[in-house]
């Protein structure tokens, strides 16, 4: 197959929304939902009408935890959509998984416009019920767990704070990494976050806080974990020969590359300092002819800062063992630096959009719609998430 | 940390025929973990087929119990209320192969005492049906 026929070639963004973060939000998830849904749709120039795809990651989770609140169905009836394709998966790819699934379903004819979205209210499940945060979702008596996380649930590995403690821990004492090298991307998210007007943290801190700030699991500290919020974001997939019509110079998809390991499953490989996201990284780059030195920013999975040093590494940004020494004080991330990364504040100091972030603000830059945070001349860049299953994206502006 | 009436229960694992034997092998003082018949290799978590070979012939088999610490976490956060901090999260390897790694607590050790590469043996704690595997320094309490 030539590269000409890869799905993502015949897929452009054309279009993005973002509700008002909220902790809590006032308004329900549903709301924020069509907030964010109603935007992009008139991002794109586009009405409701012509939208005939909807895909969303995980899909509904309804048990109070507010991980996910909203599912594709109310979401379709709420907007009046008739769509021709709908898809939703709690497995697979995680996060980016709804954007594969849509780029498929593009590629191969079914839909043409497909509108995807991601909505979290772990805020307000959090104001109902105290530890509603934990994995498990508010579980204040024991009960019998099953699957991945019956294997870290018993030993009270109640949040991926802990469990991600173990790969910070590891690649430490591999690398010598310190604690002043991972706060530098707490800091350089929380000075981004001041630019952007719709982050829920927005008051700078210094390397000092962030060393000040309390232990949750060693060596990770209270900022190199990301926020529960409300809110929503919607992305609009359009298919490419249709695209080049609507209001927004459309965004290719350079390349797509994805991977899933075993964590989910509880079997983790390797010796705790690389992810499965490696895979994905090799898979991306394998589909152009661009390669890292051609990213003029990067939107970094960051629900814990750890793992933004190992997709880091994954994407091949930096060579093993060395993103550490590549964000230490924060020069060559910053706005003016050799490549600006998490320029919205990422989930650390924006919220925690669950990846969907990082795919808006990377879009945003390529439209040049940034304003105080805008990356002079972004053409081209790289978005991923992930922490059990692994997305990439490489997005251009021709 | 369990003996602490006022903490928060532990989660349990279900129970089910794949993953029994890792849970109660401890009754019987053994650690048992899923062996491939054909080619011998160690298979964590249990799976009824051999990643490896392919071979069906995937039994629950006793090691050894001794391992190292691969990483480990020291949880400070209280998650739930009354939960006693800290505790260490790890995973152990076992001796038997490489990467063949369990997820436990390392118990009866001063928390910063423990180290990645500290050598480990299983001791198990009773909570209901399950024996969870914890793990201590090798030689015993510290």
């Amino acid at each position: 197959m030539s590269r000409e026929q890869y799905p993502e070639k015949l897929v452009a963004i054309t279009g993005i929304g973002q509700s008002e973060v909220g902790r809590p939000s006032t308004k329900s998830a549903i709301a924020l939902t069509v907030d964010a849904c109603e935007q992009a749709v008139a991002d794109a120039g586009l009405t409701m009408g012509d939208i005939d795809g909807l895909a969303t990651y995980p899909g509904p989770v309804a048990n109070g935890d507010g991980f996910s609140p909203v599912g594709a169905t109310e979401v379709m009836l709420a907007l009046g959509l008739d769509p021709t394709w709908v898809g939703a998966s709690t497995e697979g790819h995680a996060h980016m998984s709804a954007i594969f699934n849509a780029i498929q379903a593009i590629a191969s004819g079914l839909c043409r416009h497909v509108l995807v979205f991601r909505t979290v209210a772990q805020a307000s499940a959090r104001a109902e019920v105290p530890h509603a945060g934990i994995i498990g979702g508010g579980r204040v008596v024991a009960q019998r767990v099953w699957g991945g996380q019956s294997w870290t649930l018993p030993y009270n590995a109640l949040s991926a704070a802990t469990l991600y403690g173990l790969y910070a821990n590891a690649y430490f004492r591999k690398y010598g990494a310190t604690s002043e090298q991972l706060g530098a991307i707490a800091v350089h998210s929380r000075k981004m976050a001041g630019l952007n007007a719709n982050a829920v943290y927005r008051k700078p801190i210094t390397l000092d806080d962030y060393l000040a700030s309390r232990m949750i699991s060693t060596p990770l500290r209270l900022y190199d974990c990301d926020t529960h919020i409300d809110g929503s974001t919607a992305i609009l997939f359009s298919r490419r020969d249709v695209a080049k019509d609507l209001r927004q110079p459309p965004l290719a998809i350079e390349a797509m590359g994805m991977a899933l390991g075993g964590i989910g499953a509880g079997l983790h490989t390797g010796d705790f300092t690389t992810l499965p996201a490696d895979k994905a990284g090799r898979m991306l780059w394998s589909r152009t002819d661009l390669t890292p030195a051609d990213l003029d920013m990067a939107q970094i999975y960051d629900g814990f800062s750890i793992l933004t040093l190992l997709w880091l590494e994954a994407l091949q940004i930096c060579a093993p063992g060395e993103a550490a020494q590549f964000v230490e004080g924060g020069s060559r991330i910053a706005l003016d630096g050799a490549l600006p990364m998490n320029t919205s504040g990422g989930q650390l100091s924006a919220g925690r959009f669950h990846g969907y972030g990082h795919t808006h603000e990377a879009c945003l830059q390529l439209w040049g719609r940034g304003g105080e945070r805008q990356v002079r001349d972004a053409r081209v860049g790289v978005v991923c998430n992930g922490g059990f299953g692994y997305g990439a994206l490489l997005l251009r502006r021709d | 940390m369990t003996s602490n009436p006022a903490a928060p229960p532990r989660a349990l694992p279900g129970l089910e025929r794949q993953n029994r034997a890792y849970w109660t092998g401890g009754a019987g003082g053994l650690l048992l973990i899923g062996r491939c018949g054909a080619c011998k290799v160690f298979v964590h978590p249990p799976l009824p087929r051999c990643p490896a070979c392919g071979d069906r012939n995937v039994e629950p088999e006793a090691v050894s119990g001794r391992g190292r610490v691969a990483s480990f976490s020291i949880n400070h956060q209280a998650w739930l209320p009354r939960l006693p901090v800290p505790y260490v999260f790890a995973a152990v390897e076992l001796e038997e192969q490489a990467q063949l790694y369990v997820f436990t607590n390392i118990i009866n050790s001063p928390v910063d005492q423990v180290e990645i590469g500290m050598p480990v043996e299983v001791t198990f704690e009773a909570h209901e049906d399950v024996h969870l595997p914890m793990f201590q320094p090798q030689g015993g309490p510290r």
